[in-house]
C-alpha cells in the first residue's frame, strides 16, 4: 500500500519532469537569446541583451528566406484549401464502396516522405517543362512555383482532414431545406454550406500556411536556386551558430504563443455564447453583459501583460546600457583571470623554492622579454597577455608552450576561464 | 394558390426493395390529408417523390395536374417541414423565415417585412432578431412552418414535425397546425405514425403498410370499417379472435374461432370473405360488456385475470378458453363499483355490428 502523499508526489514529480522535458530546450534555448555571449548557452551568464535580435534584422538573407516563406505560405493556403474542402466534399458524394479507397489514396501524400515528393515533384515538372519545350527560365523550373506546387500535394490532404471532421458535423438535411425553398445548388452551397465551414477554412488555412512555412524535406529539392527561411536556417547552421537562430526561434515561439492564446479566447467566447443562447432557449432570464466582456476578459488581460512586460524587457535592455555591462564582463574575466594567475603564482614560487636549487630557469629569459610590472619573471609566464610574447622568443620550453596554446591564441577566447586553466594546467606539468 | 396532388400507379423501388407498391392517391385541393403508417412503411418515401427529392421508379406524381417527372425539389410548388426541422443554426430567425425570399432575389426591406408578418402568423411578433438556438421547441415548430409558408408553396408537406416534441406541446401544436392550413387554405400533406395526430387533424387519412396503401378515408371511416386485419390492428385498440368463415349472409359473416361462434360484420375492402376462408375478427374494448342477459348476438365465456383503473376508465383484462391473448374491455368510470372481482367468471356480450370480420392478413406489431 502506498499512501497518498507518496502517490501525490510521485504524479507531481511526473508532471513535472515531463514538462521539462517538453519545454526545457524550448526555455534554454529561449534564455540563449537573451545572452550576450557570442555562442548560444546560458552558463556562463553574461549580459542581458536583445542584440541578437538586432543582429536578426539586420540578416539580409534571413529576411529575404523569411519573405520567401510567407509568400510560398500563402500560395500554398490558397491552393491547398480549395483542393482540400473540394476533396472532403468529394469523399461525402462517392458511393460508400468507394470511399475507404478514396480516403486511402487522397490521404496517402501525407504517407510518402516529404524527400520523395521533392524529388518527384522537380522530376515531373522537369519532364513537363521539357515536353513543351520550355526554357530554364520558365515556370516549370520556377522554385516559387515548384515549392507551392510540391508542398501543396501533401498539405491538401491535411486540409482535407480538417474539411472531413468539419462537414461530418453538418446535418445535409439543412442542403435538402435550402433547395426545397427553391434555392439552386450553388445558392445552397454559399448561403448554408461555406458558412458553416467558415472555422474550418480558417483553421485549414492556418494549418496550411505553418505546414508549408516550417516545411524542409519538400522545400529543399523543389526551392531550387531560391531560398525559404528553413533552408536558411539549414544552411546557416552548417557554418556553425550563434545566438541569432534562438532569437529566431523566440519571436516564433512567442508569435505561436499569441495566437494560441487569442484563439483560445475566442474559443472560450464562442463556447460562452453558446451556453447563453441555450439557456435563453431554456427560458432562463439572462443577463446580457459578456458582449461586452472582451477588455476584462482575464485571457486578454494576461495576454497584453505578457506582451507589455515583453517589450518593457526588450525596450529596457536596449537603453540600459549594453556596452557597460559588457565591458563590465570583460573587466571581471581579467580580474578573475588575474586572481588566478596570482594563486598560481604563489603556487609556483613555493615549488620553485626547491626546484631552484637543483637547476636554473631558462624560462626567466623569456619572461624577460615582456615583463609584467609587479611581477617577477617567473610569473609573468601564466599571464595570457604575455603568451605571444614569449612564443616570439623561440625558446624551447616556450616552443612547446606554444604548440600546447596554439588552439586558443586564434581567438580572443583567451578571456574564457576555462582556457587559463587548461595553460596554467599545462605550464604547470612542464615545470 | 392551393393545388391538388395526385399520385398515378407510384411505384418505388431501392434495389430489391419496394418502398411504394402501386400507389394511387389522389389529394384534394386544400384539405389536410395524412399518411399513416409504422417506421418503415415507405410514408416519407413517397412525400419525398412528391417534394422531388426522389423520383418514382415507376408512375407519375401531378400536382395541380402537371407532371413533376425531372422537375427538381427547388422548383416544384412544395415546401417541406422536415422531422428535425432543419433551421438553418447560422442565420437569425427572420433570416430563417426569408431565405426562400433571398435566394429569389428580393431585397432586404421587403423579406424582413414579410417575415414580420409571418411571425405574426406563428404568434412570434418582434422576435426576428433572435438566433435559432435562442427558440424553445414548440418556437422552432412554428419558426419552421413560417418559412415553409414564405416561399408561397401550393403543397405543404410535413415529415413527422411534432415527433421531437414532448406530449402536451405535440397536442398543442396539433390544434396550431389545423388552424394555420384553414388560416392559409393550401393542401397539407402530414406524414406520422402517431394515429391520434393523424385522427384529429385530417380530413383524410391513408394508412400505409409495408409500402402498400391500405385503406384511405376520413378518421371515422378508418376506426369504425377497417377494411384490412392492419387497418384493424393499427389503428385504436382492438381485439383479435382468429377463425374461420363458416357462413357469410348480407354484410354479416358467421366465424367459427376458438372461443366459439362469432357474428360480425364483413370489411368492404377489395378482398371480400367467403365461407371457408381464414379470417380475423375484431371487437373495440369499448364495444365489449358483461353481460348478463342475452340481449347480443355474440356472447363469450371468460374469467377475469387483471382490472386497471385508469381514471375516467376501468380497463378489464379476461382469459378466454382456446385463446393465448388476453381480451381487453375498457368501460368508462361512472361512479359505480365493479362488481365483479379477480377470478370470476362472466359472459361477454356484443353485437354483430360492432364486430368486424376482415380476411386474415398481416397484423400491425404490438
Amino acid at each position: 500500500m502506498i499512501s497518498d502523499h507518496i502517490r501525490k508526489t510521485f504524479t507531481i514529480l511526473f508532471v513535472l519532469g515531463f514538462f521539462a522535458y517538453l519545454f526545457g530546450p524550448l526555455i534554454i534555448m529561449s534564455l540563449t537569446a537573451f545572452n550576450s555571449s557570442a555562442f548560444p548557452r546560458v552558463t556562463p551568464w553574461e549580459c542581458f541583451s536583445v542584440e541578437w535580435f538586432q543582429f536578426l534584422g539586420k540578416d539580409a538573407k534571413l529576411i529575404e528566406g523569411l519573405q520567401n516563406s510567407i509568400f510560398i505560405g500563402i500560395g500554398v493556403v490558397v491552393l491547398a484549401v480549395p483542393l482540400g474542402l473540394s476533396g472532403a466534399l468529394m469523399l461525402t458524394q462517392v458511393k460508400e464502396r468507394v470511399r475507404p479507397w478514396y480516403y486511402t489514396v487522397t490521404i496517402s501524400p501525407i504517407l510518402v516522405p516529404g524527400v520523395v515528393l521533392g524529388i518527384s515533384t522537380l522530376l515531373f515538372w522537369d519532364r513537363v517543362g521539357t515536353m513543351f519545350g520550355a526554357s530554364r527560365e520558365s515556370v516549370f523550373y520556377n522554385g516559387f512555383f515548384l515549392t507551392i506546387i510540391g508542398q501543396a500535394t501533401f498539405i491538401s490532404a491535411y486540409t482535407m482532414l480538417v474539411f472531413i471532421s468539419r462537414l461530418q458535423r453538418f446535418d445535409r438535411v439543412q442542403e435538402e431545406a435550402a433547395l426545397d425553398l427553391g434555392a439552386t445548388h450553388v445558392q445552397t452551397f454559399r448561403k448554408i454550406l461555406l458558412p458553416f465551414l467558415k472555422p474550418a477554412i480558417a483553421s485549414a488555412a492556418v494549418l496550411a500556411f505553418l505546414a508549408s512555412f516550417e516545411n524542409y524535406n519538400t522545400t529543399v529539392f523543389t526551392i531550387v536556386s531560391e531560398s525559404t527561411l528553413t533552408t536558411f536556417l539549414a544552411a546557416k547552421v552548417r557554418h556553425g551558430i550563434n545566438p541569432s537562430i534562438s532569437a529566431l526561434a523566440v519571436v516564433i515561439v512567442a508569435l505561436t504563443l499569441f495566437g494560441a492564446a487569442l484563439h483560445e479566447v475566442f474559443k472560450r467566447r464562442e463556447l460562452a455564447a453558446e451556453k447563453e443562447s441555450a439557456r435563453i432557449a431554456k427560458g432562463e432570464q439572462v443577463t446580457r453583459k459578456s458582449k461586452n466582456r472582451f477588455i476584462t476578459d482575464p485571457a486578454v488581460i494576461l495576454i497584453f501583460l505578457v506582451t507589455v512586460a515583453g517589450l518593457g524587457t526588450v525596450y529596457f535592455a536596449g537603453t540600459m546600457g549594453l556596452d557597460e555591462c559588457k565591458a563590465a564582463v570583460k573587466a571581471e574575466k581579467q580580474r578573475v583571470v588575474q586572481e588566478r594567475v596570482k594563486k598560481r603564482q604563489q603556487k609556483s614560487m613555493f615549488q620553485d623554492a626547491g626546484r631552484q636549487a637543483l637547476t636554473p630557469v631558462p624560462e626567466g629569459a623569456g619572461a624577460r622579454s615582456r615583463p609584467a610590472p609587479g611581477t617577477s619573471n617567473f610569473q609573468g609566464l601564466f599571464s595570457p597577455d604575455n603568451l605571444e610574447g614569449q612564443a616570439g622568443t623561440k625558446e624551447t620550453e616556450q616552443e612547446q608552450e606554444k604548440t600546447r596554446a596554439a588552439g586558443t591564441e586564434q581567438f580572443q577566447g583567451i578571456f574564457a576561464p576555462q582556457n587559463l586553466e587548461e595553460q596554467s594546467g599545462a605550464s604547470g606539468e612542464q615545470q | 394558390m392551393s393545388a391538388d396532388v395526385q399520385l398515378d400507379q407510384v411505384w418505388i423501388r431501392f434495389g430489391d426493395f419496394v418502398a411504394a407498391r402501386d400507389v394511387n392517391i389522389h389529394i384534394q385541393e386544400g384539405e389536410f390529408f395524412s399518411f399513416l403508417g409504422p417506421s418503415g412503411c415507405g410514408k416519407t418515401t413517397l412525400l419525398r417523390a412528391v417534394s422531388g427529392f426522389s423520383e418514382p421508379s415507376e408512375g407519375r406524381v401531378l400536382i395541380g395536374g402537371r407532371d413533376m417527372a425531372g422537375i427538381g425539389p427547388n422548383k416544384r410548388p412544395t415546401a417541406l417541414i422536415f422531422q428535425n426541422l432543419a433551421l438553418f443554426p447560422l442565420m437569425t430567425v427572420w433570416e430563417n423565415i426569408a431565405f426562400s425570399l433571398e435566394v429569389k432575389g428580393v431585397g432586404t426591406k421587403e423579406r424582413r417585412k414579410k417575415a414580420e408578418e409571418l411571425l405574426e402568423l406563428i404568434a412570434l411578433p418582434g422576435q426576428g432578431e433572435k438566433m435559432v438556438s435562442e427558440l424553445s421547441g414548440g418556437q422552432k415548430q412554428r419558426v419552421a412552418i413560417a418559412r415553409a409558408l414564405a416561399a408561397e408553396p401550393d403543397v405543404l408537406l410535413l415529415d413527422e414535425p411534432l415527433s421531437a416534441l414532448d406530449l402536451k406541446l405535440r397536442q398543442h401544436m396539433r390544434t396550431e397546425l389545423r388552424a394555420i392550413q384553414q388560416r392559409v387554405g393550401i393542401t397539407f400533406i402530414y406524414i406520422t405514425h402517431d394515429q391520434g395526430e393523424a385522427l384529429t387533424m385530417s380530413d383524410h387519412v391513408a394508412v400505409m403498410s409495408q409500402g402498400i396503401i391500405q385503406q384511405v378515408g376520413d378518421g371515422n371511416t378508418i376506426y369504425d370499417q377497417p377494411e384490412t386485419a392492419f387497418v384493424a390492428s393499427f389503428v385504436g385498440e382492438n381485439n383479435l379472435f382468429k377463425g374461420k368463415v363458416s357462413e357469410i349472409s348480407g354484410d354479416y359473416a358467421l366465424v367459427d374461432t376458438s372461443a366459439g361462434n362469432i357474428r360480425a360484420r364483413t370489411s368492404k375492402g377489395e378482398e371480400r370473405l367467403s365461407a371457408g376462408d381464414e379470417a380475423y375478427v375484431f371487437i373495440r374494448p369499448e364495444s365489449l360488456k358483461i353481460a348478463n342477459a342475452s340481449k347480443f348476438d355474440n356472447r363469450i365465456g371468460a374469467n377475469i385475470k387483471q382490472q386497471e383503473f385508469e381514471g375516467s376508465f376501468w380497463q378489464v383484462f379476461f382469459d378466454v378458453e382456446g385463446s393465448d391473448r388476453d381480451v381487453k374491455l375498457s368501460t368508462v368510470n361512472d361512479g359505480s363499483t365493479l362488481i365483479h372481482k379477480v377470478g370470476d367468471r362472466v359472459d361477454l356480450g356484443f353485437s354483430a355490428d360492432m364486430a368486424i370480420a376482415t380476411p386474415a392478413g398481416e397484423l400491425a406489431a404490438e
